[in-house]
């Protein structure tokens, strides 16, 4: 919450709450989706920040094509080339071209950051639907082990996995999970919670739906759109944590083209050769401005209230 | 209210224990032998030595039981021995926490009185151009990470303007720019969290009703709208706050701040487990106690909130 | 004119005043405690202007109890705010009119003196007391707040200022009870602190919007008994805002009907009962569930209330108007004296309908 993106994005008062779900939940839903995809293309905002991920995502497919050099390829004869014609945003202290590397960081951010929350959100989702739908002990053992993991400040908890685990991609990917599903834990219990009560699922039961059923076809679709809202701002959170462990030193291997590795190796040149740090500081700063545009859209769309 | 308390600290205890299980179970099985550090690179170590070291340590008994006399030590208050200088973990953390709480305490002031004037402020005049403008500003605010502002304000404000030196210690000129850096991000999110929630005071019946009273426009807005809009945002307040008092490792690493965020990440390079254990556990155990105290704030300041 | 408020439940005996539409004089010529003259109001968002009050003229005595009727978006509510400046602006805008209130045109007062007139010289009731009461400020703070602003009187004293008006509205353990705070006490219970709220100060008018709405039925006619005691007992003018004729019968002197923010009838309660003078209040009246009644089916008024920010020409309740004419859909019906066929004055009685003889008399 305090060095990340925007907190942990754990849901609040002011946090969004999904729209009330409809008595009809087929029928209600496909005019909802329409009504939500109004207002989200309605919001030039949102529009940006879906734009900037698209293109990120676009980068992050086709850096080979889009490299014009090899990331690590070093030329010590060529090193702290200021940015022009030969290396258009200059190169690093081994000679390596930093636009290439800024490409190929995009690789790193977005699989970082799609594949941490992803495990994040499976993780959550499926313990909380559990806790919320089963209550009793179950309930009291999950929260309790969410409230442990919730307890370690992201950075700090995902240092200690990567002390375990050692660095490089996988152990960021699992240390940022590790301590970001207690979030979607959390977020799914209290959705459950309240969905249970509802009358069409009291009325599934009565009509005999198995537990499974009444959780997968009636409590996890209604629960899905506030996931998704908060899933999208913790991508972004989970990239700027990752460049953050990079930078750090503790992160993914520090010749690995990253941007948190570039902005690291620029530091030592800070007022000299400040191009060396400044394009992946922006590449970074457009980035998490994309997910937290996107996540508000989304958020808005999704609520018109919470405005 | 005692009986919550004392459930509330009792899941508490638990919650820390789990931390520091967790910890355990990571650090304690990491490859490289932190004895190695304590005897000094010296390849040629007398065995004897290292195995009295282990012994010292109490790195040679099983981790369970490295594990229960950590707890057991815990519970007085003790953190251990650190391995570089063989000084009590407390001891070498106590100054570094006084300062990470001196910066987090810097940085919720700028929160509160930035935040919430911003806040206030769009608000009270909404659509204007200050509200557009705070919004702008803040959802920006929000996107740019410490690790870039804490570059920027180095680069813009000590090389370019040279306003304050590049390493200030703990002085008072030495906290403004870490204070701002790990504010900013915060700042924006109380002043738009202040924004919504004095949004939706103000169309509040209970408001109507306060004009319809005849009271003063200031007694209106004191008294029913800021009171009443400002309880979500203290949550939010307290909340940051025990995340802050549990080391901004980014910003204190950036600006050399002497606190336990800097203290993790030196620890860190030096295999000194003591040390990362001990300020894991602080800022796990400050984090799980502010969000006790909110959680009491929360139910002083709205008597709707029941504990239970 | 008698001031004296006891006529409630005779029918039409002329005592009461029901003078309300363009004339400004009580019956003895003293002018009325409340009058409000062509009154506009409108709502302007972006680029669309919500026409919500459009020319309203009513008049309330002191001792009087006026219920203006009508569905929501009728303009009753906004009529009230305007009254008692509170209306949300902006948006809101008074566009024309006067409101005569104690002989002074309160629309020209300064904001500060208007602010005093609030809660000391009138005061309002709302619908939903749990929304309108502050939920974090105790209910004898919030009673005591009246004498602390208005009378500059001490917290302590405040207090036992509000523990008397919750005893005044039978609060049981008044006492006990004043520092609790809105959300434990009963609907009924929070409505009697929102009227001893609006009595604290002892007002000359009360404003009432739907009080009973958010209630329970049985409670419903405890919380309206009170209100009506109370009136009677300090002499206060009362405009009781409502969409429920059931409400009116037993309470009001005199009824104006409001529809898409204009008066469409006024008359004697009783009067109004027996004998509509517009078709949308002879509507409002059959669409009353009734007792002797039992087994036909309800009639309801077809159509929906109109768009305020497009208003029909012509009469606003053409389109759901079983009697529209070409006149209806050209021509906005002037609010005229309604008399009997005879040519009789009937006292008080308007209608703005260009068919009011064939709904009064056929």
């Amino acid at each position: 919450m305090t060095e990340l993106v925007s907190g942990t994005g754990e849901p609040t008062a002011a946090g969004p709450v999904p729209a009330a779900p409809g008595a009809e939940p087929s029928v209600a839903r496909v005019s909802q989706w329409t009504d939500i995809r109004h207002r989200f293309f309605a919001n030039k905002l949102a529009v940006v920040g879906l734009v900037i991920i698209f293109l990120l995502v676009l980068v992050a497919l086709f850096a080979p094509l889009l490299a014009p050099h090899d990331p690590l390829k070093q030329d010590l004869t060529q090193t702290l080339q200021s940015p022009g014609s030969a290396h258009w945003l200059g190169t690093d202290a081994l000679g390596r071209d930093q636009l290439s590397r800024l490409i190929y960081g995009s690789r790193i951010a977005v699989i970082v950051g799609l594949a941490s929350i992803l495990v994040a959100v499976v993780i959550g989702v499926a313990l909380g639907a559990l806790a919320g739908y089963y209550g009793r002990w179950v309930d009291t053992v999950i929260m309790r082990v969410a409230d442990v993991f919730f307890a370690f400040p992201l950075l700090i908890g995902a240092i200690v996995i990567i002390l375990l685990m050692g660095r490089g991609v996988l152990p960021v990917v699992l240390s940022l999970a590790i301590f970001s599903w207690a979030t979607f834990a959390r977020l799914l219990r209290s959705q459950v919670l309240s969905v249970r009560e509802m009358d069409y699922v009291h009325a599934a039961k009565a009509l005999g739906a198995g537990q499974g059923r009444i959780i997968r076809k009636h409590i996890l679709p209604n629960s899905l759109t506030s996931v998704l809202v908060y899933a999208t701002s913790n991508v972004g959170i989970a990239i700027v944590a990752e460049a953050s462990l990079s930078y750090l030193g503790v992160g993914v291997d520090p010749e690995v083209a990253e941007w948190g590795n570039m902005i690291s190796a620029g530091r030592n040149f800070m007022g000299v050769k400040d191009f060396m740090w400044t394009y992946p500081s922006l590449a970074i700063v457009i980035t998490a401005l994309g997910f937290i545009l996107l996540g508000n859209g989304l958020r808005d769309a999704l609520d018109p209230k919470m405005r | 209210m005692g009986r919550y308390v004392v459930r509330r600290l009792g899941q508490l205890v638990i919650v820390v224990l789990g931390a520091t299980m967790v910890l355990f179970a990571c650090l304690f099985v990491l490859p490289g032998d932190p004895v190695g550090q304590i005897a000094g690179s010296d390849k040629a170590r007398d065995p004897a030595v290292i195995e009295q070291l282990h012994k010292q340590y109490g790195l040679d008994k099983p981790l369970v039981v490295q594990y229960g006399t950590y707890v057991g030590k815990l519970v007085t208050g003790d953190l251990g021995t650190d391995y570089t200088q063989s000084r009590p973990v407390t001891e070498i953390l106590g100054p570094k926490l006084e300062n990470t709480a001196k910066l987090a305490v810097a940085a919720i002031v700028i929160d509160i009185v930035i935040g919430i004037s911003v806040g206030v402020l769009a608000a009270m005049r909404r659509y204007s151009i200050w509200d557009v403008s705070a919004t702008f500003i803040t959802t920006l605010a929000i996107g740019v990470p410490s690790i870039v502002l804490g570059m920027i304000m180095q680069r813009v404000f000590v090389i370019e303007l040279d306003w304050f030196p590049l390493i200030a210690g703990d002085s008072f000129e030495g906290i403004i720019l870490p204070a701002f850096t790990l504010a900013i991000i915060d700042a924006a999110l109380v002043a738009q969290l202040a924004r919504s929630t004095m949004l939706e005071v103000l169309r509040a019946d209970y408001v109507k009703t306060a004009v319809a009273k005849g009271l003063p426009r200031r007694t209106v807005l004191t008294r029913h709208i800021m009171r009443n809009s400002v309880i979500p945002v203290v949550t939010y307040l307290g909340i940051s706050f025990g995340t802050l008092l549990g080391g901004a490792i980014i910003t204190e690493t950036i600006f050399n701040w002497n606190g336990i965020g800097l203290a993790l990440i030196q620890a860190i390079q030096q295999n000194n487990n003591p040390i990362i254990v001990g300020v894991v556990t602080i800022s796990v155990a400050v984090f799980v106690v502010l969000n006790l105290v909110v959680d009491l704030l929360y139910a002083a300041l709205d008597p709707r909130i029941r504990l239970a | 004119m008698s001031r004296t408020p006891v006529t409630k439940h005779d029918e039409g005996d002329g005592m009461t005043s029901l003078e309300m539409a363009p004339t400004n004089a009580g019956a003895d010529g003293a002018a009325p405690l409340l009058e409000v003259r062509d009154l506009h109001v409108e709502f302007a968002v972006r680029d669309s202007v919500t026409k919500a009050v459009n020319g309203v003229n009513y008049s309330v005595n002191a001792g009087e109890t006026l219920a203006v009727l009508g569905e929501s978006g009728s303009g009753k509510s906004v009529t009230a705010q305007a009254i008692m400046g509170i209306l949300d602006s902006p948006p809101g805008r008074i566009a024309k009119g006067e409101i005569f209130f104690q002989g002074q045109d309160i629309l020209r007062l300064p904001e500060n003196e208007r602010r005093k007139l609030r809660g000391a010289k009138m005061a309002m009731i709302f619908q939903d007391a749990l929304s309108s009461l502050n939920p974090v400020l105790s209910v004898g703070f919030q009673l005591g707040e009246m004498f602390r602003a208005h009378q500059g009187m001490s917290r302590k004293d405040a207090k036992a200022k509000a523990i008397e008006l919750m005893d005044r509205v039978r609060i049981p353990a008044a006492a006990q009870r004043v520092g609790d705070y809105p959300h434990q006490f009963s609907g009924g219970m929070r409505q009697r602190i929102m009227i001893a709220m609006a009595l604290a100060l002892e007002p000359d008018l009360i404003i009432a919007d739907e009080p009973t709405t958010a209630l329970d039925v049985t409670v419903q006619a405890q919380v309206m008994d009170l209100l009506a005691e109370l009136q009677r007992e300090y002499n206060m003018g009362l405009i009781l805002i409502t969409h429920d004729l059931g409400v009116v019968a037993d309470v009001a002197d005199k009824i104006a009907v409001m529809y898409a923010g204009r008066i469409v009838e006024t008359a004697p309660v009783h009067e109004l009962y027996k004998r509509p003078a517009h078709p949308y209040t002879k509507g409002l009246l059959e669409s009353i569930p009734r007792l002797d009644h039992k087994g036909q089916e309800l009639y309801a008024i077809k159509g929906l209330p109109p768009n305020l920010q497009a208003i029909p020409p012509g009469c606003a309740f053409n389109p759901r108007c079983t009697m529209a004419q070409d006149v209806c859909r050209t021509d906005v019906p002037p609010l005229v004296p309604v008399t009997e066929l005879d040519g009789t004055e009937l006292p008080g009685r308007h209608s703005a309908c260009h068919f009011w003889k064939e709904t009064i008399h056929g």
